[in-house]
């Protein structure tokens, strides 16, 4: 069972919804909780249920991902066979580079013919869950579904550009399923987590059917219009999930992450894999003042930390207090500085003296290699 | 033409370190751990790497399981080579003679065909236990000038401890005149740091003629460097001038832990330009609670602290409960200071359990002693465990 399934994961869908941290990289590279992409819960998730060889889709910016991934080592996904296996977009003087999910899965039927694994499991990198692949691919076979697609259900949802609902019968059978419901303001709906179960030979007959009928859209043209007809569940997906749709939504999920309960579920088995950067442990000096805060490895505090999340090698001067912020890799943080609700990118520079705030539902977010 | 490697090191990882007790009961010295992320064993190998010499044999006797398992294929310190690479070199069975490694020079001997088979022209031979950042490919270059037959690395030392060491006397120009092993008057205050490099040839010579030698025990610097001397080979010494230390027994690996926290410390690991690499635990950002307190210190992945850590090194997974104190301390992986459990001045080994209100160790001090706990084990609610005990089994009280 294990070795009989292979994942592919799209590494740019949904890249519209966070374009403050996706303008220089795939949604899939986007840093998170400290050491982390987004793409290492899907990675990691399909690496712990046994799966060895894993299609990630691109179309651009994806250099941050290569550089991340490297051979795939870090996740166990250096092999012989299979391992990670990047899927850059096609294209010729007649074909141009996919813009849908469908287009992007016919570009990938060469990738999908050569597997000899019965089952495909698709993810994006917009989720941040543990979740157990084997598990669904079980419950895929015990319904005899064509379609499993996972989801979650959400309270207070907010719109984002592109989601999908799901109404599961008493049997997890699907029975509608809508493109951008409003939803905003109207209690509990089952999101779809874009996680989806099929045979792979399955897959390929759906994308060359569509081909064929000269359809675009997997989301229009092949669930919506076939939900009656075709056997599509719903696997309810009961732990913890995190929506990444939006700089907010970035935030909120960020800052979940210092409540130990979220921590505990997440990463209290200590399998969620990333890239080794062999930074040294972090170091606190004298007059150090940190609380309720993560804090990765490289960095030097000397100031106060306080409900914030630092990534590696970051430098926190003295006098300087940094308070609900989220301050990503090797961002330097001189003397006396302020920072409140902010978000740095990478390699930022906040000079001595500089105050920046801005609030939860707005945090104030400086590009990536900015010097303040 | 034949393949061949300019340098093969060779690393002496086999020794028990029995000054370091309770640590070592079941680990190579080599693989204890060290700085909240790093075993010893990554600082000869990180050297290696940074150098340029990309193929090492890792001579392994005492306990290597564990030792073998953390080195793996090399690959991270990219030692994991199609042509050289790490490799553990454990003693075999022979079809003329079968024997465990009976002194250093034994066990490179007994690996002379790992070393041939590279063709190298110089042979780096190296020790797992001792803490330093330094470029060997520097000493070879020494060696090479010099038109040595060995060079050996040497370091000045404190005049009154110069009788620990293996001292160098030398001429001006570094070449060797005298070796003497641990003397009682020195001499010199010039410490081999048994780093060698040996022109290949002559390693090979000197090697075979002291298995040869019934009298010899087969040991470096007892044998075959004073053997080289005595026949007048031209040995010069290598001076280092930087952080190293022998981490042997529990006192000087405390104080090398201690010597890598503060602003302006006395051994960085931090360098960009000289990383240490090691095998990295997979764990999410340390996270330091509402009621925690964290100064002077190095904290690994994955710790959960919400007591104090003052003055400390806490390797990855380590817990501090709220209410607990931790100074003056080391904590290995994945040990737990439960609530109101106060350790200081101690070094504890991995997934150990101090519980609830029980107290390791006593305030640092001249007259004071480290407390030392073993792997695994459990000190019980309320206990007290004195200042310079060393345990390697659960602990009630007394």
């Amino acid at each position: 069972m294990a070795h009989s399934t292979v994942g592919v994961i799209f590494s740019n869908i949904h890249d519209e919804n966070i374009p403050e941290l996706s303008k220089h990289r795939t949604m899939a590279s986007i840093p998170f909780v400290g050491r982390y992409r987004l793409i290492d819960f899907a990675l990691s998730n399909m690496v712990n249920s046994g799966i060895t060889t894993v299609g990630i889709v691109t179309k651009n910016n994806y250099q941050s991902l290569i550089d991340h991934l490297g051979s795939g080592k870090d996740w166990d996904l250096a092999r012989k066979d299979g391992g990670i296996i990047l899927l850059p977009p096609y294209s010729n003087e007649t074909d141009k580079p996919y813009t849908t999910r469908l287009e992007a899965l016919m570009s990938i039927t060469g990738f999908l013919n050569h597997r000899k694994e019965d089952y495909v499991v698709i993810s994006d990198c917009d989720g941040v869950a543990r979740m157990d692949i084997s598990d669904i691919v079980r419950f895929h076979e015990r319904n005899r579904a064509d379609i499993t697609m996972v989801y979650h259900e959400e309270e207070n949802m907010e719109a984002s550009s592109y989601y999908i609902t799901l109404e599961p019968d008493e049997n997890d059978r699907v029975k509608g399923l809508k493109i951008n419901p409003d939803v905003n303001g109207k209690g509990k709906f089952n999101l779809y987590v874009n996680v989806m179960v099929m045979r792979r030979e399955y897959l390929i007959d759906t994308i060359q059917n569509a081909v064929q009928r000269g359809f675009s859209s997997f989301g229009r043209d092949i669930l919506v219009k076939n939900v009656d007809t075709l056997r599509i569940f719903g696997y309810k997906f009961k732990g913890y999930y995190a929506g990444i749709s939006s700089i907010q939504k970035y935030y909120k999920h960020s800052m979940e992450q210092l409540k130990r309960e979220v921590r505990d579920e997440l990463f209290g088995a200590r399998d969620i894999y990333t890239k080794v950067r062999d930074s040294a442990p972090s170091k606190y000096y004298d007059g150090a003042v940190v609380k309720n805060s993560l804090i990765s490895d490289g960095c030097i505090i000397e100031g106060t930390v306080e409900n914030s999340i630092l990534f590696r090698g970051v430098k926190v001067g003295k006098g300087s207090v940094v308070k609900n912020s989220i301050i990503m890799q090797d961002t330097v943080i001189e003397t006396g500085v302020s920072l409140t609700c902010v978000i740095t990118d990478k390699n930022v520079v906040i000079r001595d003296r500089r105050h920046l705030s801005g609030c939860e539902e707005l945090p104030y977010f400086v590009g990536k290699g900015r010097m303040l | 033409m034949q393949r061949k490697k300019e340098c093969v090191a060779m690393l002496l990882a086999g020794g028990q370190g029995s000054r370091l007790y309770a640590l070592t009961n079941n680990i190579a010295k080599p693989a204890v751990a060290f700085g909240a992320k790093y075993r010893i064993i990554d600082f000869p190998l990180s050297n290696c790497i940074n150098s340029g010499i990309d193929t090492v044999g890792v001579l392994t006797q005492y306990e290597p399981l564990e030792l073998n398992e953390y080195i793996g294929n090399g690959q991270p310190w990219d030692l994991d080579r199609t042509y050289g690479g790490v490799h553990i070199l454990s003693p075999y069975q022979a079809k003329k003679k079968s024997s465990w490694y009976e002194g250093t020079a034994n066990a490179i001997y007994q690996n002379s065909s790992f070393m041939k088979k590279y063709n190298p022209d110089y042979v780096l031979i190296l020790s797992g236990d001792h803490i330093y950042k330094m470029n060997y490919a520097e000493m070879l270059r020494a060696h090479i000038r010099t038109g040595a037959d060995c060079t050996i690395a040497a370091i000045e030392v404190p005049m009154k401890e110069a009788s620990r060491f293996g001292i160098l006397n030398t001429n001006e120009d570094g070449s060797i005149y005298e070796f003497e092993e641990k003397p009682k008057a020195p001499k010199s205050n010039l410490a081999s740091m048994g780093i060698y490099i040996f022109t290949a040839e002559k390693l090979y010579q000197y090697l075979e003629a002291d298995d040869e030698n019934p009298e010899s025990s087969k040991d470096f610097g007892k044998d075959v460097l004073p053997a080289m001397l005595k026949a007048g080979e031209k040995m010069f010494s290598y001076r280092f001038k930087g952080y190293w230390k022998d981490v042997g027994t529990i006192s000087s690996l405390w104080e090398s832990n201690m010597d890598l926290l503060g602003e302006d410390p006395a051994f960085d690991v931090g360098d960009s330009d000289w990383k240490i690499h090691s095998r990295n635990p997979l764990a999410p950002p340390e996270y330091i609670g509402e009621t925690g307190k964290v100064e002077n210190s190095m904290i690994a992945l994955g710790c959960e602290i919400e007591g104090t850590v003052e003055h400390s090194v806490l390797s990855s997974n380590v817990v501090v409960e709220e209410g607990a104190v931790v100074k003056d301390s080391v904590i290995m992986a994945g040990s737990v200071i439960r609530k109101n459990a106060v350790v200081t001045y101690s070094i504890i080994d991995e997934n150990v359990v101090v519980e609830e209100g029980a107290s390791v160790g006593e305030e640092k001090s001249k007259a004071a002693g480290i407390a030392v706990l073993g792997r695994n084990i459990r000190i019980a609610a309320g206990a007290k465990v004195e200042g310079g005990k060393i345990l390697d089994k659960d602990y009630k009280g007394e």
